[in-house]
């Protein structure tokens, strides 16, 4: 292979900063899309606009908006380093977090969808049985959903490793540090005779959305024919 | 144990007023779609809240508004029995079953899963999943998912009637196993007459969102004042029987409080009660006991309430001995034929017409 450090490190950051915003939004993705999907409560729309607020902005205005925030001087990132000593401008989970809200509302999309096909009437159907509301969740509508929620994960996952407005603008481009995938082709192609490296990086990319692909097609099939009985 | 219900609730353009009590047994709540039955049991259940509302069991409130008492669903003990099964899809039957008690909090349980798996005829299905079994199936299952589920009342929205005629008679011998074998109230709510008049022990009749009888269900099915809300070709009463005999050309012989019943296809032992009912459009009515007749069964009977309908029509309750008829005739006939309360006649019943319910 003809890519050098800085190229592998891309690779390797871009999965594992896929990975972490995918996790880390994973638990607040179901809740609000519970929200948005079960309960009628004052601002639903407003919460809506907001967590679709990623996908309808320019990418670089939502990092300049993590930027202000998050930023060193931002009020967030002040508050964030004085208490807990955590700077996340220009440091990969500067990244993480820039990926995670890109990715977002996709992942809200996805498990929405999954708990609007579940029919309340089981939900009430176990209510009705003196199980208490939390573990109807846990024991009926999570099972169901998780065919949406793998989707949700896959989307995220594959949005995160392709995420490069945002994140170029609120963490830069350092190579091995906060150089991703697409950032790195973004370098290359500026760079006079890296062109190969470029197209070996476009490859490698498109084979880890393949194989997320593939394998959420799998898991949610043997999902769904488990909650199908067959 | 006893259900008092007192609910008042005002929607755009429909309010629903409704005050009764259910004793023990099957108390059917009936009336047409749209008066208001499933708004009254999903109050019960906690499902929904109405504006103003009292409903307990015993001496326990589940709901008081004025008090400011609402149990949550879960903490009711109330069990349901919906139209549709609502079997969980992704668990087996016997994981269905056991639902309740591994995650509900209920912690007596008074029902033997063995023995109610038995009582509705499910041990074979038990390793299957709800996709694979047919809605009568599927109805058994939810049945004994909420007795399992150690209810101090049942609740059922017409159980029965997503099922074609043939799944139906399939389930209502259990349904009938259940109100004579298991002590638990039920509320029942259905619009369908002969299912209500084979299975009820009380009956509520609602008509838009008021109720305009309650009480036992023999007195309510032998009112002929209440035959508009049953719906004339359904209404009949129902009489207890004993039956005495089956005889070699396949009629069985049931004794009345006055005299003897001859029907076909009757099974059951002698000396066992039996009870019948009788549709109103199928009862005769006349003034002297006619000789050269086919039919079999003819009763002397006293003309107890007539009832003119809008219409041509009249119903007429005879009572003879301890039973009551209804007949259904014309307003012509009733003063063709001179019939005022008091007067003595006879009953022509044609034997082919009896629908029969054993019981106990």
């Amino acid at each position: 292979m003809e890519l050098g450090a800085a190229e592998w490190s891309a690779v390797f950051l871009s999965l594992k900063v896929a990975t972490w915003a995918t996790v880390l939004s994973l638990p607040l993705a179901i809740w609000v899309a519970y929200a948005l999907a079960r309960k009628r409560f004052w601002g639903h729309s407003f919460l809506n606009a907001v967590v679709h607020l990623p996908l309808v902005l320019p990418p670089v205005v939502t990092g300049y908006v993590l930027l202000i925030l998050f930023g060193r001087t931002g009020a967030v990132g002040k508050a964030l380093e004085s208490i807990f000593g955590i700077v996340i401008a220009f440091q990969w989970t500067g990244a993480v977090l820039a990926a995670a809200i890109m990715a977002f509302p996709l992942m809200v999309r996805a498990i929405r969808l999954a708990i609007e096909a579940v029919d309340p009437k089981l939900e009430q159907a176990a209510l009705t049985l003196g199980v208490r509301p939390s573990l109807v969740f846990a024991t009926i509508t999570l099972p169901l959903i998780l065919p949406g929620i793998l989707a949700g994960m896959v989307l995220s996952f594959a949005k995160a490793i392709g995420e490069f407005g945002a994140t170029i603008t609120f963490v830069s481009n350092i190579p091995g540090r906060t150089q991703t995938i697409p950032s790195a082709i973004y370098s290359a192609l500026q760079t006079p005779g890296q062109e190969r490296a470029a197209m070996i990086l476009v490859l490698i990319s498109a084979a880890i959305a393949i194989t997320a692909l593939l394998v959420s097609e799998g898991l949610s099939r043997r999902i769904g024919q488990r909650i199908a009985g067959q | 144990m006893t259900i008092k219900v007192q609910i008042h609730h005002h929607w755009d353009g429909f309010s629903l007023n409704a005050a009764f009590e259910s004793p023990r047994g099957i108390t059917a709540i009936f009336g047409r779609s749209g008066s208001g039955k499933t708004s009254i049991i999903n109050a019960i259940s906690g499902i929904f809240t109405p504006d103003h509302a009292k409903i307990s069991i015993d001496q326990t409130d589940l709901v008081n508004t004025q008090a400011g008492i609402n149990i949550p669903i879960h903490n009711r003990g109330v069990g349901y029995i919906f139209q549709y099964a609502r079997l969980f899809p992704h668990l087996s039957v016997m994981n269905n079953l056991r639902y309740s008690a591994k995650y509900g909090r209920r912690k007596s349980h008074r029902f033997d899963p063995t023995e109610i798996i038995d009582l509705l005829g499910i041990e074979h299905i038990l390793d299957r999943r709800p996709a694979a079994l047919s809605g009568g199936e599927q109805q058994r299952v939810a049945i004994a998912r909420a007795l399992l589920s150690d209810p101090k009342i049942l609740l059922m929205d017409e159980p029965l009637s997503a099922l074609d005629a043939q799944r139906k008679a399939e389930i209502l011998p259990f349904l009938e196993r259940i109100r004579d074998n298991i002590r638990i109230p039920i509320l029942y709510v259905s619009h369908s007459m002969s299912e209500v008049a084979r299975l009820a022990n009380h009956i509520v009749i609602l008509d838009a969102g008021k109720v305009i009888a309650s009480g036992d269900a023999r007195q309510i099915l032998a009112d002929p004042a209440l035959v508009p809300y049953l719906g004339v070709r359904s209404a009949g009463s129902s009489i207890l029987t004993t039956l005495k005999a089956h005889d070699d050309d396949g009629l069985t012989r049931l004794a009345t409080s006055s005299g003897n019943l001859y029907l076909p296809t009757i099974r059951g032992t002698v000396g066992q009660q039996v009870r019948v009912r009788i549709l109103a459009q199928d009862v005769t009515i006349a003034l002297t006991r006619p000789g050269d007749i086919s039919a079999l069964n003819i009763l002397p009977c006293v003309v107890g309430d007539i009832h003119m309908g809008e219409g041509p029509g009249a119903i007429v309750s005879l009572r003879s001995g301890d039973d009551v008829f209804l007949a259904r005739i014309t307003r012509r006939s009733v003063q063709h034929l001179g019939l005022a309360i008091g007067k003595k006649c006879h009953a022509v019943i044609k034997s082919v017409s009896v629908s029969p319910t054993e019981i106990g």
